[in-house]
């Protein structure tokens, strides 16, 4: 295999891994950008998703466009969930409470799903077989287009519902002043209610794309998962959705190409410490707004 | 005040405290050695001082300081390899070898704490957790891979590094926990550790003050890693073999629990949550699959319910409590006000 079609067959893993990185980054930057909290919890809903899906098809062997919708709704009203449970009645307290209220739902979730699932992978059945996309001399994998364009199109629509409708109004309205929206008669609980629901279902597409790419759910496949995505949030500016696609696809083109130099041990380590740097040099990312600090 | 307020003059105070705790120690040592207290149970009480060294210094940067750094496990791994390496290498008897060992943990972990501090600490809140949380997880791949890359036997990675002398006993790990609990304690009370409290309650106005914000942070910082770095060594000598997975990111959310649990700013919350959350597990082997669920919930929970956790920053004092007793007369109410409690 020559050189050049070893390095776009990297190129096309490493914008798959992207895109499940950049939907996954959009959920945390959206709630970062509503409530500004690190919603650890958040890999760990993919995490619920993968297994909903693997129940939905393995032991009840329904159809997979079933699966992928009890999946999507399954992360959607688990988010929901959480954010009424646990994040409400903290409205108001330190950030530092939050934070490690969200440590202590993502540790429930992981030890919940290894008690009742158990801590091997179960491997989930593949969705559809696509038909691989030749380019030449080399094969693109059909999952890796659907993926690519299932996530740019999540993105136009979120892109679409952020800009141009009410509730997207009333969300952008929260993140700015979430006292003066308030002011203004915006209902703030449903609005952050709604936020965690689109961040959520977006984690749950996440899921069924990362599901087709690696087909086994694991107790901890979130955890990494979900940091490498905040990585990507960060890098590509907190609060931003074009940014966090930009992100996305850098952290996952940064792991392909680590991989493809033989250095995949290293590529956690690559990650974080793009990370640091980032965070040293440009702390708001690409596209992110400068904070302001407040007395 | 018009009534006579005794008071216990300070040295005694310290000569009280010395007494009782070298009383425990002793008596500790003389059970153990008598056969009074089995393998097993001296065992869980090593492996809670370990603990309590680890949660109390962890105190000092989450509670003190105010910040939430998630890397601890990385710098207790850092201490732990360090004395490990020195303690297998150079063949020093063991009496000699393991307090050399014990403060050469400490001090590569508190540089750690500064390297990584320097940069860390110029960000807030959620960046500075998941930025020390980068720098936990680099240290543990580092320690993983290293071997492969210097390409000569070191941290012998996924394999473990084993054969450490087994020097951790008793007697000095509840030394190294008075000791420990002792500095801390004065350094709090110094006008370096009314900086540290100052930056949590408020940064901007301190910066104000003319407290160095960048330097105190730093300090507390390289403080709380340095004492991570003598519960790893000391952890090191009490396991006797070392792994890199077993300092991941779980291991630092165990610590946090314990600190969240006893109070963030509590020396006697720490310590006693860290006595709780050791203890109990042990108790209850059978429901050991079931810890994690536990600790996630009470981590919940406490920050619903309690946020200041059990002790809030109640910290407790001996002598104010022999005070109040020696002041105290039938039939008055006290005067003295709460003499108990102390900030910090």
């Amino acid at each position: 295999m020559s050189v050049y079609s070893t390095i776009l067959r990297q190129i096309v893993n490493g914008l798959q891994a992207g895109s499940i990185y950049a939907l996954v980054a959009l959920g945390y930057s959206m709630v970062y950008g509503i409530i500004t909290l690190l919603n650890f919890a958040h890999g760990d809903i993919i995490m619920i998703g993968a297994y909903i899906a693997w129940i939905s098809m393995a032991k009840f062997a329904t159809n997979p466009v079933f699966a992928i919708l009890a999946a999507i709704l399954g992360c959607t009203l688990l988010g929901v969930f959480i954010e009424k449970a646990a994040y409400k009645p903290l409205r108001g307290a330190p950030r530092i409470s939050l934070l490690i209220t969200a440590i202590g739902v993502s540790f429930l979730l992981e030890n919940v799903a290894q008690m009742v699932f158990g801590a091997s992978a179960q491997v989930i059945p593949s969705f559809f077989s696509i038909p691989a996309l030749s380019l030449g001399s080399i094969d693109i994998s059909g999952n890796a287009v659907v993926t690519v364009i299932t996530s740019a199109v999540s993105m136009i629509l979120l892109t679409f519902l952020v800009q141009k409708t009410k509730m997207g109004k009333a969300m952008r309205a929260v993140s700015e002043d979430t006292d003066a929206a308030q002011l203004m008669g915006i209902n703030i609980n449903s609005t952050i209610t709604f936020t965690f629901a689109i961040g959520s279902a977006l984690a749950g597409i996440g899921s069924v794309l990362y599901c087709s790419a690696y087909p086994q759910a694991t107790p901890t496949m979130g955890a990494m998962l979900g940091l490498k995505a905040f990585v990507a949030a960060v890098l590509g500016g907190i609060g931003s959705i074009p940014g966090a696609m930009i992100g996305g696809f850098a952290i996952g083109l940064a792991e392909a190409l680590v991989s493809a130099v033989g250095l995949s041990v290293w590529k956690d380590g690559v990650v974080f410490a793009i990370l640091i740097i980032v965070l040293l040099v440009k702390p708001t990312g690409f596209l992110g707004k400068p904070m302001q600090e407040k007395v | 005040m018009s009534q006579q307020y005794k008071k216990i003059p300070m040295p005694l105070r310290y000569l009280i405290n010395a007494l009782l705790f070298a009383a425990f120690l002793f008596g500790g040592t003389a059970l153990i050695k008598g056969g009074a207290v089995s393998n097993y149970y001296t065992k869980v009480l090593m492996l809670l001082g370990i603990n309590i060294i680890l949660t109390v210094s962890l105190n000092i940067s989450t509670g003190y300081l105010g910040q939430l750094p998630l890397g601890h496990a990385g710098f207790m791994a850092v201490g732990a390899y360090a004395s490990a390496i020195f303690m297998t290498r150079v063949g020093l008897d063991a009496s000699v070898a393991f307090p050399i060992g014990l403060l050469l943990g400490g001090v590569v972990a508190g540089l750690f704490g500064i390297m990584i501090g320097i940069p860390a600490l110029r960000l807030k809140g959620d960046y500075l957790a998941i930025i020390t949380l980068g720098f936990g997880e680099i240290i543990r791949v580092v320690l993983l891979n290293i071997d492969s890359v210097l390409g000569f036997k070191l941290t012998y990675g996924a394999a473990s590094l084993k054969s450490i002398p087994k020097t951790t006993t008793f007697f000095n790990t509840f030394l190294c926990v008075g000791i420990v609990c002792f500095l801390i304690h004065t350094m709090m009370k110094s006008r370096h550790g009314r900086a540290i409290l100052s930056i949590r309650e408020n940064e901007i106005a301190a910066d104000a003050c003319g407290i160095h914000v960048t330097y105190y942070k730093v300090l507390g910082f390289a403080a709380s890693a340095f004492f991570a770095g003598v519960a790893g060594s000391l952890y090191a000598g009490y396991l006797g073999i070392l792994n890199p997975s077993s300092f991941g990111f779980m291991k630092s959310i165990e610590i946090l629990v314990m600190v969240v649990l006893g109070g963030m700013g509590s020396m006697v919350g720490s310590v006693l949550a860290a006595t709780v959350l050791t203890a109990v597990p042990e108790m209850l082997r059978a429901f050991s699959e079931y810890r994690m669920i536990v600790y996630s919930l009470l981590l919940i929970m406490v920050m619903i319910f309690k946020p200041s956790g059990l002790m809030g920053m109640y910290d407790f004092s001996l002598s104010h409590i022999l005070e109040k007793i020696i002041n105290w007369k039938p039939g008055r109410k006290k005067s003295a006000g709460k003499a108990g409690e102390e900030n910090g």
